[in-house]
């Protein structure tokens, strides 16, 4: 064996294990870089998504409206406990930020965790309108059904536990978008069902939810509450 | 023999300005009680008002459309399945199967280009006797079942051409399905029906939702929607063309006599 040969193996032999030492640190690295890649969006939800209280506070049983657990392509309502004000702006926000937090497991989830509420109004007609961050557009998974799902758990929540909603429109980051993430039509208002199945105070909690076919929901239990006048409420 | 030549000659003139006309008279020809969709200011360079066919012909086209395509890739799992390569093929054999009904069929696009929505709307708004029929693969769902889609009716009442007083027979673009919504969930019912005997699980209703690519169609338009593309491979989902590509050819013959019963 010629002494360039036996230069050129140590040489190799000194890069790999060179490459061996140095790989774990190059992958943590690229993951803290992959990481960092949406800073803003995670700072506004940091200063965003701060739990709402009010002084009208009560603890209610809410519905929320997250994907079956038995059946994936439709929405089951499921009863928790939730502190909810009494004014409809508020406690809409309430429900958005748990809609989007407190899903019972992460197969149930209708949106995106990454998701911000950035503003929500409801004028005086009873249209509310919901600004969601970005990450809802570029996060909800690609297609007609998920797109779906994804708005009708937002209005039928809104529908169960806040009377003055009638029709709701989604926004992203402020503007109005073509599609949810490539299907759903985001130019219109979406309808917002009764609030016949109302939150009711923890000592009425409904009976058990019930799931209808896929794309449709049929929320627990009867329990109306009255009516509460429409407000327009800048956030 | 000089008069001869020019009967000949005049003859011949005739028979090519005939030819021509004919060719001409399905662009010309005004849309007696069609709608006639306009376009809004956010598609500024469609402000024109363009005239429409109406369905008052036999069923004679069918305009698939393999959704997504270009950069838009639409749904893809983790496995690599791109909702734009499925759909075209889906498309391709779908295809194939109306074609051996006698009807013509039209792709939205032939490859991986990715047409606007509203331009895709345009190649059925140009045609007579036509329906309109996208294809999607979603990121969720049982997987191997198909759910068939239309648009749902309005809560508020639409702009119709009947509401549209200033402009009778026009209609705006954005609402040019609307007219078409009854035929629509009619057509989406028979696929739908044709899905649920094929596709264990499906669903043996259509559903209503917004879909953005149906809103343009002035004509009965349904989406159709295979699950999905989170399957651990795209075995599955190609042997299911086929069977979907039958499915939905035979609900389109059954659609047909609705379609013609309704119009003559």
């Amino acid at each position: 064996m010629s002494r360039a040969l036996k230069t050129t193996i140590v040489i190799l032999a000194v890069l790999v294990v060179f490459g061996l030492i140095t790989l774990p640190s190059l992958r943590r690295a690229i993951q803290r870089i992959s990481g960092s890649s949406r800073p803003e969006e995670q700072a506004r939800r940091e200063v965003m998504q701060i739990p709402i209280s009010t002084p009208t506070d009560v603890k209610v049983t809410a519905q929320m409206y997250w994907l079956s657990a038995a059946s994936p392509a439709s929405l089951e309502a499921t009863p928790i406990e939730l502190p909810l004000s009494a004014d409809p702006v508020e406690r809409s926000k309430q429900l958005l930020l748990a809609l989007i937090d407190n899903a019972p497991a992460p197969e149930r989830r209708t949106l995106p965790p990454d998701t911000t509420l950035l503003a929500f109004y409801i004028q005086p007609d009873g249209t509310a309108i919901a600004d969601f961050s970005d990450a809802l557009q570029q996060e909800t998974p690609s297609g007609i059904l998920s797109e779906q799902m994804a708005v009708d758990s937002i209005a039928q929540t809104l529908g169960a536990n806040v009377n003055a909603i009638r029709q709701l429109k989604i926004l992203i980051h402020g503007q109005e978008a073509e599609t949810l993430a490539g299907h759903l039509d985001l130019s219109g208002l979406f309808p917002v069902p009764s609030a016949a199945q109302a939150a009711t105070p923890v000592s009425q909690a409904p009976t058990t939810p019930t799931t209808t076919g896929a794309g449709q929901t049929k929320p627990a239990g009867p329990a109306p509450a009255p009516p509460t006048p429409a407000k327009k409420a800048p956030n | 023999m000089i008069v001869c030549r020019r009967s000949i000659s005049t003859l011949l003139a005739l028979i090519v300005a005939s030819a021509l006309a004919l060719r001409a008279a399905p662009q010309s020809e005004p849309a007696p009680s069609g709608a006639v969709p306009a376009q809004t200011s956010q598609q500024p360079a469609q402000q024109a008002m363009q005239q429409i066919a109406a369905p008052r012909n036999a069923l004679a086209v069918v305009v698939l459309d393999p959704a997504h395509g270009g950069a838009d890739q639409g749904a893809r799992g983790s496995s690599g399945i791109v909702e734009s390569d499925v759909v075209l093929s889906f498309a391709r054999l779908l295809r194939i199967s109306l074609e051996a009904q006698g009807l013509r069929v039209i792709l939205t696009r032939q490859a991986n280009e990715g047409p606007s929505f509203d331009d895709r709307s345009k190649i059925a708004n140009a045609q007579r006797g036509v329906i309109f029929i996208t294809l999607h693969v979603s990121s969720t769902g049982p997987a191997g079942t198909v759910r068939v889609y239309s648009l749902p009716q309005p809560a508020a009442p639409a702009v119709t051409p009947a509401s549209n007083p200033a402009h009778p027979g026009l209609v705006l673009w954005d609402h040019a399905q609307q007219g078409f919504l009854d035929l629509s969930r009619k057509l989406a019912e028979l696929v739908q029906i044709q899905m649920a005997q094929r596709f264990r699980s499906s669903p043996e209703t259509p559903l209503a939702a917004a879909v953005r690519q149906l809103r343009t169609v002035a004509a009965p338009a349904v989406a159709i929607e295979v699950s999905s593309v989170s399957l651990p491979d795209r075995a599955p989902l190609d042997q299911m063309a086929p069977v979907l590509a039958d499915g939905v050819a035979r609900a389109v013959a059954a659609f047909r006599l609705v379609y013609e019963a309704g119009v003559k």
